[in-house]
């Protein structure tokens, strides 16, 4: 029997498909502090740790940036560390964010992305992580359930790879997919184990033979430190790609470092990340059916950024319509807008694009959404200046 | 250096620190009356940076490499045996 025809079916929550990931990585420590809503996550391992499924270090701690910073130096003792934030908890780790990723700490970090305040709000977009994009870790966006989990499993080897020793973060968002229900075909423990092996770092934390990390850099050596984590994430965009191929030899499952749909025979593709991707693909789908030619590119991996194969897939777009789930308030478009826009004009290729923000703070994207948003290409709504700010109440 | 060779993270072994003289900045440094002084240690455990010696058979000295003269020394000393003097 395979690995796939032996997966068990179950039904979890997003909050605890990453929980339940996390117990079958043969995780060494785990500093998390609670946030709605990301909060399942923590309870969850809480419980595995009560019953004694989960052998692990559990560290309650009493705020986010002590929670990473607890990560970072278990993770300097060679440990597999794992922890989960959301919105304002990520905004509190900022500073640590940065001493992970500098200290090139494989910590891998659940965030169940919520906008921030004020004014205060729990639901999704991707304010957050977007506003700690530039902080050094690997950023993976997932849209379905069962996608958080295998990605959980896949961020540990990506991260403790050697060629790339960063912190990664596994975003999806909030309640929409933090709390909704889906169905998780689950693998077995000893494959995975397999699959992920141990970590291996050159130097570990040890009283016997005491080391300074991140020892005091200059203007002579500081930016040849951070050289080096540039390399590293460019390593990572072909690590990315072995951990797919190693994760689906025993899974049955792969993903992408982008997805794309009908990219192949479309005037306009959509680029999206996270729960959306879904949306605009059952739009396109039915839009396709009707004649019209629209296709779909999901970013899955946004950091690095996949630039090689977003311009490939876009080769053929006679327009592009980037949609960011986040506001960068006093640019001239979104992050994924800015990113794809400066990857077109890399590749030499020139397609009006038209930036599109959409769902912020939770506000929904449905399927008649996603057809309107393809609607904007056609009626050459783009400007240079701004995005268009779609669903917001004018 | 070229980022090929510089150790990943900035790992270098530990105690580096003590080669470096981090005094510089000093403006008031702390001098030990040895007539009054106990050796009770006192200062020793206060001072914030590793600058109060402590030998074997011989009260403390203080390390001019590593004082930074924040004068808690002073403050803390029950005997008064420690006063900050300007420095030159």
């Amino acid at each position: 029997m395979t690995q796939m025809e032996a997966a068990k079916a179950v039904a979890l929550q997003g909050d605890e498909a990453v929980a339940e990931a996390v117990r079958q990585c043969d995780v060494d420590v785990v500093a998390a502090y609670p946030i709605t809503p990301q909060t399942i996550i923590v309870e969850k391992l809480a419980e595995f740790v009560a019953s004694g499924r989960f052998t692990g270090e559990f560290i309650p701690v009493e705020s986010e940036h002590s929670a990473l910073s607890a990560c970072v130096g278990a993770s300097a003792t060679g440990a597999r560390v794992f922890t989960a934030t959301s919105s304002q908890g990520l905004a509190y780790m900022h500073e640590m964010l940065y001493n992970a990723s500098g200290l090139r700490m494989p910590i891998v970090m659940a965030v169940a992305n919520r906008a921030l305040s004020a004014p205060l709000v729990l639901n999704a977009d991707h304010g957050d992580m977007m506003g700690s994009r530039d902080s050094g870790w690997i950023q993976v966006y997932a849209e379905n359930v069962e996608e958080i989990y295998d990605r959980t499993i896949q961020m540990f080897r990506l991260s403790e790879d050697p060629r790339v020793m960063l912190p990664s973060t596994l975003n999806f968002e909030g309640f929409i997919l933090s709390h909704d229900k889906e169905r998780v075909r689950l693998l077995d423990d000893e494959p995975i184990k397999k699959f992920l092996g141990r970590p291996a770092p050159k130097h570990r934390l040890d009283p016997k033979e005491p080391l300074s990390f991140g020892a005091m850099a200059s203007p002579d050596t500081y930016y040849e430190f951070r050289l080096q984590q540039a390399e590293a994430m460019r390593s990572a965009l072909a690590v990315f790609e072995e951990t797919e191929r190693e994760f689906e030899a025993f899974s049955g499952r792969r993903y992408g470092a982008v997805d794309a749909y009908n990219t192949d025979g479309a005037d306009r593709v959509a680029v999206v990340n996270g729960c959306a991707a879904g949306t605009m693909r059952a739009a396109a789908r039915a839009m396709n059916l009707g004649g019209e030619k629209v296709g779909v590119l999901a970013i899955k991996l946004y950091r690095p950024f996949p630039a090689r194969e977003v311009a490939a897939q876009l080769r053929r777009a006679k327009s592009v319509i980037t949609m960011d789930r986040s506001i960068s308030l006093g640019a001239p478009a979104g992050p994924i807008a800015q990113d794809v826009k400066s990857t077109l004009k890399g590749a030499g290729m020139n397609q009006p694009v038209t930036s599109v923000v959409y769902g912020i703070g939770g506000r929904d994207l449905s399927v008649e959404d996603g057809r309107k948003v393809f609607g904007l290409a056609k009626e050459g709504v783009s400007s240079a200046e701004t995005s268009v700010m779609y669903g917001a109440k004018q | 250096m070229s980022w090929k060779e510089l150790e990943e993270a900035a790992v270098v072994k530990g105690g580096t620190s003590s080669a470096y003289v981090v005094s510089g900045w000093r403006v008031r440094k702390p001098v030990i009356d040895e007539a009054k002084c106990t050796n009770c240690l006192i200062c020793w455990i206060f001072c914030p940076e590793p600058a109060i010696v402590r030998h074997e058979g011989a009260k403390v000295t203080i390390d001019y490499d590593h004082c930074k003269g924040c004068g808690i020394c002073e403050t803390e000393c029950p005997l008064k045996a420690i006063s900050m003097v300007m420095e030159p």
